[in-house]
């Protein structure tokens, strides 16, 4: 009996279950480790050869120290997410469970549990599949877990799919500077990011499920490094009740994240978020904000060429489930109980306002440049950052205008976006 | 009764007499053996090096857990390197470096820090009843490209054998007023990449000492004082160097003569510039600390981190002017948390004095970000 079965259980269930497991030939996290198979693996790692499949059966294998493998061409295959676990509890070297610097690299059917540092990391390389991966932290959300679950950086062509992160005190899947990228049918639960797209061009996110969570999917851009972000699609997700306090450690940028928040945007640019369903977020359910609203923002440590402005942003077509009746915050709390009242709720989707007047073209938004936001009856909330918050107002009919659609990813691995959609379930409804 | 013929047969073996070290080149395989390169041998209680291997230290060394480190380089004879002014000297096929790790023996069988051990004391072979050997690591310029290799010494200090999985030893270093247990940990094959493969695309592995600017430094050894690029030269190792005064040269990160950035600047290049440079594998937080990196943001002047998680101690920026406890580069650089610190392999203490050096330079800089 595997570990996700045990959690869908019931509590009495859950005492028979654990008991099973710890009879059963397929192990779960609860079985006694094996302390003497990281050996075996490291020296298949150090020993692939292209082509290579690497099989680890079924069992919970202590391993103490970061694996790597740099050699193109590898597969990983585990036996199923909740059978085949690597736990890192007593992890004293290395700054992830596994570091990929390779090409071609498929990794299936395991769970890396309990990295001192990242789960997964994979470090430049071309046609990554990540499939059917858990990455958890088991202690449940702590400043102290590691930072990112499953975290491809530089790569190009990409594919995580049927994926679960949960616990991470970043991102629990996190897509940093990577190009032609499709993230799907992926559970992100209990992360102060759900799923996170950063610095990262042409990226198409769906399926998904991003619920407890600080904030659900964030689609960001930072400063200071060699390619910006832009052509995110994120859609047909469910992204519910991210409402976990931020657990993020001070200074990192998820920090600066709201708990509350289903979708946010960051400096991003040509960013379509649709035909989503959106709710139960208690700041809000959509944020479209600028690097200036992070805190971040200084001249001297800010590269100058850097964009801090969300612009062709397209919010449309989303359902949205009540959201914003209990933002993070003493100043966004105020700010609802003054427009809103004691018991109202903030609008769906909160805007910074920041905008960037140096591009207008005749004293007004270049239209390919703009904000759109177009979800039928939801309001959007003007937060006049610029001005110190001091005028909010709802934008109206401001920013009712559409964009041209995005075009598609076109990743190998992923074929097609498939015509039906099939979000994950939530384990802890 | 098989257990007394082995030992009679290797009784006879001894017998013979130690064998002359022979430096090899061994274009592949994986040699078992440390002394199947003779380089550098156990023999009669030394650590001995073969004619020709040339013993060198640099201006300011990577700190692994307070170790000393005996260098060595060979190449086949005819052979030469060919000086480069910034990256690492373009060495033929056939070149051997080897590096060995050990520590002075302390009381009660802990080890006492070794990383102050200057050439003279070194480059001569090691008495072996002073020091424990740890480790050797093998870099071998084959047809191919550099090859690693890391060979683990007995507890009996007779043979250092090839271990690709890495080793976790357990040990205890002595200071003058504090013990520390530490496991030091030595890299299996695929993690010698993390440091060595420094252009992180090309994926090829490079040497990092061998630099002109680490090299370039006045040495003692055997009664003789010369500098090290010179004896390169001499030895037939080294062609095309241009005159001093034409070379960069890295400072010694303890020479208080020396001005303070350099020093601190040539701490960074060497601890963690083979990563965080534009081509090396922490290009993803644009946070670049080799020798070339100007001072500003890239070099982590009020920039704010990328993905630093939870590594970030609490702190916004990488490099807090005139506050060097609230910049990231502190906190992970002195934390020993494998989630946190920096660099991420190599070490499992934290070098008390480069922190120090740090945190002056830091402490020296004009306060604020605007």
């Amino acid at each position: 009996m595997g570990q996700g079965w045990r959690r869908a259980l019931s509590g009495l269930m859950m005492a028979g279950a654990l008991a099973l497991a710890a009879c059963g030939p397929g192990g779960g996290s609860a079985a006694k480790p094996n302390t003497t198979y990281q050996e075996t693996l490291i020296q298949q790692l150090i020993d692939a050869k292209s082509g290579d499949v690497i099989t680890i059966p079924a069992g919970v294998y202590a391993i103490d120290r970061g694996l790597s493998l740099d050699i193109d061409g590898v597969t990983i295959r585990g036996a199923g997410m909740d059978r085949t676990v690597l736990t890192f509890k007593g992890q004293t070297a290395g700054a992830e469970g596994l570091l990929v610097n390779a090409s071609d690299f498929t990794i299936e059917d395991l769970a890396i549990e309990d990295a001192r540092g990242d789960g997964l990391k994979v470090n430049e390389g071309e046609n990554i599949v990540i499939r059917r991966v858990r990455a958890e932290w088991t202690g449940g959300p702590k400043t102290s877990n590691g930072a990112y679950g499953l975290y491809p950086v530089q790569v190009r062509n990409l594919l995580i799919e049927d994926s679960v992160a949960i616990g991470a005190s970043d991102a629990g899947i996190y897509v940093g500077q990577s190009n032609n990228v499709v993230v799907r049918r992926n559970r992100a639960e209990f992360n102060v990011a759900g799923i996170e797209i950063e610095n990262t061009q042409n990226a198409d996110v769906y399926d998904n499920l991003a619920t407890n969570n600080t904030g659900g999917i964030l689609v960001f851009n930072m400063p200071n490094l060699k390619v910006s972000g832009f052509a995110t699609r994120v859609f047909r997700n469910r992204v519910e009740g991210n409402n976990t306090g931020n657990f993020g450690r001070k200074g990192s940028a998820v920090a600066s994240v709201p708990a509350g928040t289903g979708v946010i945007i960051n400096a991003n640019d040509q960013v379509e978020i649709f035909d989503n369903d959106i709710g139960g977020n208690n700041t809000a359910n959509v944020i479209i904000s600028s690097y200036f609203s992070t805190g971040y923002m200084n001249n001297e440590g800010v590269a100058p060429n850097f964009d801090p402005w969300p612009e062709s942003i397209f919010v449309h077509d989303n359902r949205f489930a009540p959201g914003g009746a209990k933002p993070d915050g003493l100043d966004l709390q105020a700010l609802r109980v003054a427009m809103f009242g004691v018991t109202g709720r903030l609008p769906d989707v909160l805007w910074d306002g920041y905008i960037d007047v140096k591009k207008f073209e005749g004293g007004k938004v270049d239209p390919a440049l703009a904000i759109c936001v177009d979800n039928g009856a939801a309001q959007t909330l003007n937060a006049d950052g610029p001005h110190g918050n001091k005028s909010p107002a709802l934008a109206g009919e401001a920013l009712r205008c559409r964009l041209s659609p995005l075009p598609g990813i076109s990743v190998a691995a992923a074929g097609p976006v498939p015509a039906e959609r099939k979000v994950p379930a939530p384990v802890k409804p | 009764m098989k257990r007394l013929a082995l030992l009679l047969i290797a009784l006879a073996l001894a017998a013979c007499g130690p064998r002359p070290l022979t430096p090899q080149f061994i274009a592949d395989g994986m040699p078992e053996r440390l002394a199947d390169w003779g380089m550098v041998a156990a023999k009669g209680g030394r650590l001995t090096l073969a004619d020709g291997v040339q013993p060198y230290e640099l201006n300011t060394p990577l700190f692994t857990d307070y170790a000393g480190k005996l260098r060595t380089v060979w190449m086949p004879k005819g052979q030469a390197a060919v000086w480069t002014p910034d990256v690492a000297f373009d060495f033929p096929v056939g070149t051997v470096i080897t590096k060995t790790f050990f520590y002075p023996r302390a009381a009660d069988g802990t080890v006492a820090p070794g990383d102050d051990l200057r050439l003279d004391q070194t480059g001569g072979g090691l008495d072996l009843a002073k020091v424990r050997l740890v480790e050797t690591r093998v870099l071998v310029r084959r047809t191919g490209g550099w090859a690693a290799f890391p060979y683990v010494w007995n507890e009996a200090q007779t043979q250092a054998r090839l271990k690709r999985t890495g080793a976790a030893i357990p040990m205890t270093l002595t200071r003058p007023g504090r013990v520390d247990r530490f496991v030091y940990q030595v890299p299996n094959v695929n993690q010698c990449a993390g440091c060595h493969a420094t252009d992180h695309a090309a994926r090829a592995l490079q040497p990092i000492g061998p630099k002109s600017r680490h090299l370039d430094r006045e040495v003692s050894l055997a009664g003789a004082r010369f500098n090290q690029l010179d004896r390169l030269v001499m030895v037939g190792y080294l062609r095309g160097l241009p005159p001093a005064g034409a070379r960069p040269r890295a400072a010694d990160w303890r020479d208080e003569a020396a001005p303070l950035d350099a020093r601190a600047r040539a701490w960074l290049d060497i601890n963690c510039g083979h990563c965080h440079s534009p081509k090396g594998p922490a290009d993803t937080s644009g946070l670049y600390l080799d020798a070339a990196s100007p001072a500003g943001a890239s070099l982590g002047l009020c920039k704010p981190p990328v993905a630093a998680g939870q590594g970030t101690g609490g702190f916004v920026h990488d490099i807090e002017p005139g506050e060097p406890d609230e910049s990231i580069l502190v906190f992970r650089t002195g934390s020993t948390d494998p989630g946190a610190m920096m660099p991420e392999l190599g070490r499992s203490l934290v070098h008390d004095e480069g922190m120090a050096l740090l945190r002056r330079w830091i402490a020296a800089m004009p306060a604020g970000c605007r």
